[in-house]
Order: C-alpha cells, then sequence, then structure tokens
C-alpha cells in the first residue's frame, strides 16, 4: 500500500490538477472582492460629495452621474428640493452644494495651513536629516555611535508618552498656537536620519576623496558634491515627510488647537463633525475629506514607486 | 641636514593628521548639530520629563515658573507613586477607568493584528503568484487606503456605517429580516450579544459574574469589544492591509525561486512549501509586521476622538484616549503621564511575548 502511493510521485492526482485549475480562480475571486472594498468607499465618497443633501441620506449608493450637471439644490424660492428632483436609482445629478458650503468654512485657511507645515518640514527634513545621516554615515567624531544608538532608541518610544510632556515643554518655550510649535519640534526625524544614513553608506568613498583633493571643505563637498547623488533616497524622504505631516492630525490638535487660524485640514474637518452633532452634513464633509485626499492621491500616482517602495524599505514611516 | 628636514616632514604629516582628525570632529559635530538639538529637546527630555511629571500631581495649569524666571516651588507636590497606585491597585474611578480602557485595548489589539496579519500575508501570497496577472493594479487598489488621512478615513467609515448608510441598507438588501444596527452608538459586547443568541445572560451564568475586579464585574470583563468598537477596528484593518501587505509581497519576492523549484524537485507539496518553507524565511517580516500593528493599535486615537469620543458607555476609551482626556479634559498631567507610562510598559511587554512566539529573536 505504502508502495503504491510512493509510485505517484512526481505525478500529479487528478485532485491535484483540480486544485491547480481551481486554484487561480478562487484566487483572482479573493483579490477582485479585496480590492473592491478597497476602492469601492472612496468612489462613493466622491459620488457623494457631489450630492445634493436630500440624495446622500436616501439615495447613498447612487455612483452614476448624469446630466445636468452642476443642479442647485433648493429652489431659487430657497425651498430644497426632494432626493427625487436630483435622482433616480442609481443615478444622479451632481451638484456643487458640498463644496460650496465647505469652503465657506474656513477649509481654503486649512488648506494653506497643511501646505505651509507639509511643505516647510518638508524642507528641513530633508537638509537636517541628511546633514545628520551623513555625518553618522560618513564623518568619524567622538559620539557619533552613541549618537545612532539613542537615535534609534527613540524610534521605539510611542508617540502617545511624548504627547504630554512635549505640550508641557512647548508652552514653557511659549511655542504652544504658534506655527513654530508644529514646525520646530518635527523638523527632524529619526526615521529620516535612518534612511539618508543608509543611502550615503552606499555613495562610493573615493568621490569624496576626489573631491578633497580638489580642496573642497567639507560644506561645500556635501551640498554641491553628495547632496545631487542623494536625489533617490532624498525623493523618498519628501515624500513620507509630506504625507506624515498632511495627514498630521494628533501634534496639530495638541498644539495649535487652541488657535482656529493654525489648523490643517484634518483638524478643520474633526472640528465640523464634532460642532455638527446629530445633523451630519454629509456632502459637506466628503466634500471636505475628497479636497483632503486629492493633493495626496495626485501625489500617490505621481510617485507610486517611492510610495511602494519606502514603505518596503520600511514601514517605520509616520511615527 | 638631511635628518633634520625628515624629522620635520614627520612632524608637519603628524599634525595634518591631528589636524584633520579635530576637523572630523569638528564637521561631525555641526552637522548633527541641529539633529541633536532637536531630538534631545523634544524626544528624549520630554521622556525624562514624562517619568517626572508622574510623580507629581500638576493641573498642568499653575506656572512652573514665577515671573522672574525662578522655579515655581508651589507648582506642584511630588506625590511618589501615587498617581501609579490610583490607576493600578486603589478602588476608584481612576482604577476602573484605566482597567476598562485597558479592557477595550486589549481587545481592540487581540482583535485588529491577527487579522490584518493574516489578510496581508495572505492577499502577498495571492499577488506573489506566477499566474496572477496585474499585480500593479491590485497593489494599487491594496495601497491607496494608507494615503489617507486618519480623520478622512473615520469620517467615511461614519457615512458608510450610518444607521441609514450603505453598510445597513446592504445588508437589508440580502436579509430582509435584518433590523438595522446603530453601528455608531451601540454599547452592546459582541461576545455578549452572541452568548445572548444563545440564551445564556448575566442572570443565567451563575453568582461568579458579579465578582468584582478593578471596579469591573467579571461578567463585563468578557463583554467582547462593543458594536462601536468592531467598527472601528473594521476601519483600523482596512487601512493598515495594504502598507503591510506591501511589505509581506517584498520579502517574498526577495526569496529566490531556486529555493522553491529545489523543493518541488524533492516532491514537496505547495502546503509543504509554505509551511515549511515561505513560513519559515518570512519569520522577521512577521515579526516586524506584528510590532508595527501592536504599536500602531495600542496606541489608537484619531479614530476614536473623531467617531466617538471614547463613548458610548466607554466602550471605545482607550488608553491612549484617556491619557488626552485625564491630561486636556481633566487637568491631571501628572495621572496622564502616569498612566502614558503604563502604556508604553505593557506595549514593551506585548513586544516581547510576541518576539518569542513568532520567533523574532531567533531570526533577527
Amino acid at each position: 500500500m505504502g508502495a503504491a502511493t510512493f509510485d505517484h510521485v512526481g505525478e500529479r492526482t487528478p485532485f491535484q490538477k483540480f486544485l491547480g485549475q481551481i486554484l487561480p480562480v478562487v484566487g483572482y475571486v479573493v483579490l477582485i472582492i479585496a480590492a473592491l472594498t478597497q476602492i469601492v468607499p472612496f468612489v462613493l465618497t466622491v459620488a457623494n460629495s457631489f450630492k445634493c443633501l436630500p440624495v446622500v441620506n436616501t439615495a447613498p449608493a447612487a455612483f452614476l452621474p448624469l446630466p445636468p450637471f452642476g443642479v442647485a439644490c433648493k429652489t431659487p424660492e430657497g425651498e430644497t428640493l426632494s432626493a427625487e428632483a436630483t435622482s433616480s436609482g442609481l443615478a444622479f445629478n451632481p451638484s456643487l452644494e458640498g463644496y460650496e458650503q465647505v469652503f465657506q468654512q474656513n477649509l481654503g485657511l486649512w488648506l494653506i495651513n497643511s501646505a505651509i507645515y507639509s511643505v516647510v518640514v518638508m524642507l528641513l527634513r530633508l537638509v537636517l536629516d541628511s546633514l545628520a545621516g551623513y555625518a553618522l554615515a560618513r564623518i568619524k567624531f567622538p559620539g557619533s555611535r552613541m549618537l545612532f544608538m539613542s537615535m534609534l532608541g527613540t524610534m521605539m518610544i510611542p508617540g502617545i508618552v511624548l504627547l504630554i510632556p512635549r505640550f508641557i515643554i512647548l508652552r514653557q518655550l511659549g511655542m504652544v498656537n504658534n506655527y513654530s510649535g508644529i514646525i520646530i519640534p518635527l523638523m527632524v526625524d529619526a526615521f529620516g536620519i535612518f534612511l539618508m544614513k543608509q543611502f550615503f553608506e552606499t555613495i562610493p568613498s573615493d568621490i569624496e576623496e576626489a573631491a578633497q583633493v580638489d580642496g573642497a571643505n567639507r560644506f561645500v563637498m556635501f551640498f554641491r558634491v553628495i547632496l545631487p547623488m542623494a536625489t533617490p533616497a532624498l525623493t523618498a524622504l519628501a515624500i513620507f515627510s509630506f504625507q506624515g505631516m498632511w495627514n498630521n492630525f494628533l501634534d496639530i490638535l495638541i498644539v495649535v488647537g487652541g488657535n482656529q487660524n493654525l489648523w490643517n485640514l484634518p483638524l478643520g474637518l474633526s472640528f465640523l463633525r464634532g460642532q455638527s452633532g446629530e445633523a451630519l452634513v454629509w456632502n459637506e464633509f466628503l466634500a471636505g475629506s475628497v479636497v483632503t485626499t486629492l493633493p495626496m492621491a495626485i501625489l500617490f500616482f505621481m510617485f507610486q514607486r517611492y510610495f511602494v517602495e519606502g514603505s518596503t524599505y520600511s514601514g517605520l514611516a509616520g511615527q | 641636514m638631511a635628518q633634520a628636514a625628515s624629522i620635520k616632514s614627520a612632524a608637519t604629516r603628524t599634525s595634518t593628521q591631528a589636524d584633520s582628525k579635530f576637523q572630523d570632529a569638528v564637521a561631525g559635530w555641526v552637522f548633527m548639530a541641529p539633529a541633536f538639538l532637536v531630538i534631545f529637546i523634544f524626544l528624549v527630555l520630554p521622556m525624562l520629563a514624562a517619568i517626572f511629571f508622574s510623580l507629581t500631581n500638576w493641573n498642568g495649569i499653575r506656572p512652573l515658573f514665577t515671573g522672574d524666571g525662578s522655579f515655581n516651588a508651589e507648582a506642584f507636590e511630588m506625590v511618589g507613586l501615587e498617581n501609579y497606585q490610583r490607576l493600578l491597585i486603589e478602588d476608584g474611578s481612576r482604577q476602573q477607568a484605566f482597567f476598562t480602557a485597558l479592557k477595550n485595548t486589549v481587545y481592540f489589539v487581540l482583535g485588529v493584528v491577527p487579522v490584518q496579519t493574516l489578510l496581508a500575508l495572505g492577499l502577498a501570497v495571492i499577488v506573489n503568484q506566477r499566474w496572477l496577472k496585474g499585480k500593479g493594479f491590485f497593489r494599487t487598489a491594496f495601497y491607496f487606503p494608507s494615503i489617507s488621512s486618519s480623520v478622512v478615513i473615520s469620517l467615511i467609515f461614519m457615512f458608510l456605517f450610518a444607521s441609514n448608510g450603505i453598510i445597513n441598507q446592504g445588508i437589508k438588501a440580502i436579509f430582509p429580516s435584518y433590523e438595522n444596527v446603530t453601528w455608531l452608538n451601540d454599547a452592546t459586547g459582541i461576545i455578549h450579544a452572541l452568548l445572548g443568541a444563545l440564551g445564556i445572560t448575566r442572570d443565567t451564568v451563575g453568582g461568579w459574574a458579579t465578582t468584582e475586579i478593578a471596579g469591573i464585574p467579571l461578567w463585563n470583563w468578557l463583554s467582547g469589544p462593543s458594536v462601536t468598537m468592531l467598527m472601528i477596528m473594521i476601519l483600523n484593518t482596512w487601512t493598515t492591509i495594504g502598507t503591510m501587505m506591501v511589505i509581506f509581497l517584498s520579502a517574498l519576492q526577495n526569496i529566490p525561486g531556486q529555493v522553491y523549484e529545489a523543493a518541488t524537485v524533492d516532491g514537496a507539496s505547495a502546503g509543504q512549501t509554505f509551511r515549511k518553507i515561505t513560513v519559515p524565511l518570512l519569520r522577521p517580516t512577521t515579526f516586524f509586521i506584528i510590532t508595527l500593528g501592536l504599536i500602531g493599535t495600542f496606541q489608537v486615537f484619531d479614530q476614536i476622538y473623531v467617531i466617538s469620543s471614547g463613548g458610548p458607555a466607554d466602550t471605545t476609551l482607550t488608553i491612549a484616549y484617556l491619557v488626552f482626556r485625564s491630561g486636556f479634559d481633566d487637568q491631571r498631567m501628572g495621572l496622564a503621564t502616569a498612566t502614558a507610562i503604563v502604556l508604553f510598559i505593557i506595549i514593551f511587554i506585548f513586544t516581547l511575548i510576541q518576539r518569542r512566539i513568532t520567533g523574532g529573536d531567533k531570526a533577527i
């Protein structure tokens, strides 16, 4: 009996053949369902952001935009149109009501603040993280090993532990409710230094030696010779910094929560939600969500490779 | 004469060497200075301050320094381990709040981490199959949600799970007898609900159910996550599996094809190959993913803040949210930092335990 089974080694039994045919089908089905659950919520978000409020409530699943486009949700006399007037079945007439309303809130200001935080922090990190990463990778100086180890150590501290003491320190320094309170503590990050250090270690050292013979000092050499070679690592770092700051909620809430003029998009949206109580104005919220996500989505489709490579390199981003 | 010249040149050489060593030290510290200052002032110092303030009763309002810059001795008192005692040992509202938050957080972590890891691994294995077309499309689709802000995702989920929202309408379309669940405001524990369906309730299980541990009856300890918490768990899993899938996928692609070819030649079945080759080789990645998952889930905050603020009936109160609430709503900075430090220790212990279980200690 044992021999009989062994005879079949290397040959595929009918069951295995059946399995070989059925598995790809099952695989595709699983992947397609999974992909749909990831995509459909965003499609519905975009669709509902363009609906009149009654349609969001009665036909949230309608996703086919049909002309006329840009319909008004109210009659000239100011009465709200019924859901049936601007939708039928899975189709709806797009309206800009949600976007108009959310921009009447402070959305424009929050958008500008989001851009300021993201761009300034990104630029500072590009310079400061690569300076530090280069020093750790290439310059022999006393204390470098200790600095590197303690930096790795700080990457392990959960952000929530630092929440309150960091707030206390910022307040002592007069940096609460102030752009500097967001920008200065976040203008360097351990992950970025780590990323740049790893990259600089791959650059051959003869290039530096050649530059040194030419009499360039360290700073000139760093900015003229080394940094231009680091474009791929800098791109990854730029994207991660930008994304982290664009979506930052907790730091903004704690440090500038008290000054509406300094809020970014996520804090602004959470405020709109909190303010609304039971009556959630969904077309307005979803319009705000679309405005918040769109810049990141554009960046993602432009630089997808760096997003994916960055997280495979280390999923520690955003910490 | 010649001898003197050679001595002189040797001296210059050593002095240039010493010079360049000195220059390197200066350059090194100048390059590091901004990073060092920021990390010291905003990461290391806060960590030390957290430990210090957890031993005080400071309310966060009384100024730490008087007008002339000297230390204000009346700002707070040193209370030793009193904050920790109140959280962990002394019966009272603080202890009850902490253990409620601990219970909710642990249900959250134990529900989300295994599911997100297994789903991410499963999807990565399928995407990695040779016969699969459109790998790039699937990777993009899975990755996309993770680029979005936690606040936006929370709003989208509140919209989908609203009581007359798409999820409820969808379930109703399939099961006409379904009664709408108020996902956003339902404190029922899901284990309680399942037991209830089997006819097991607090009154039928016997007297032990009312015994209290840390101010919470045993029966309530066994509630499971509430319906609202379950929704936030689904949200969290949904957002994170994309990134985790991508990390698993790149680890899978790093396994050399020859390893699998050799296994096939030796007559190993697909199941054996997966268990004996793929799983062990993925061990460091799995350890990394689970660590990320633990750190992320133990600190869940944004979604709670936006969706439920800890309610209904404190069933979505997590430890991170409790830190925020005691610090900024109750003005108890000492207690809040003590809570945060206990959370730090819990995360650390969980990471060590999972290192043992996944064998991460052997792999790295």
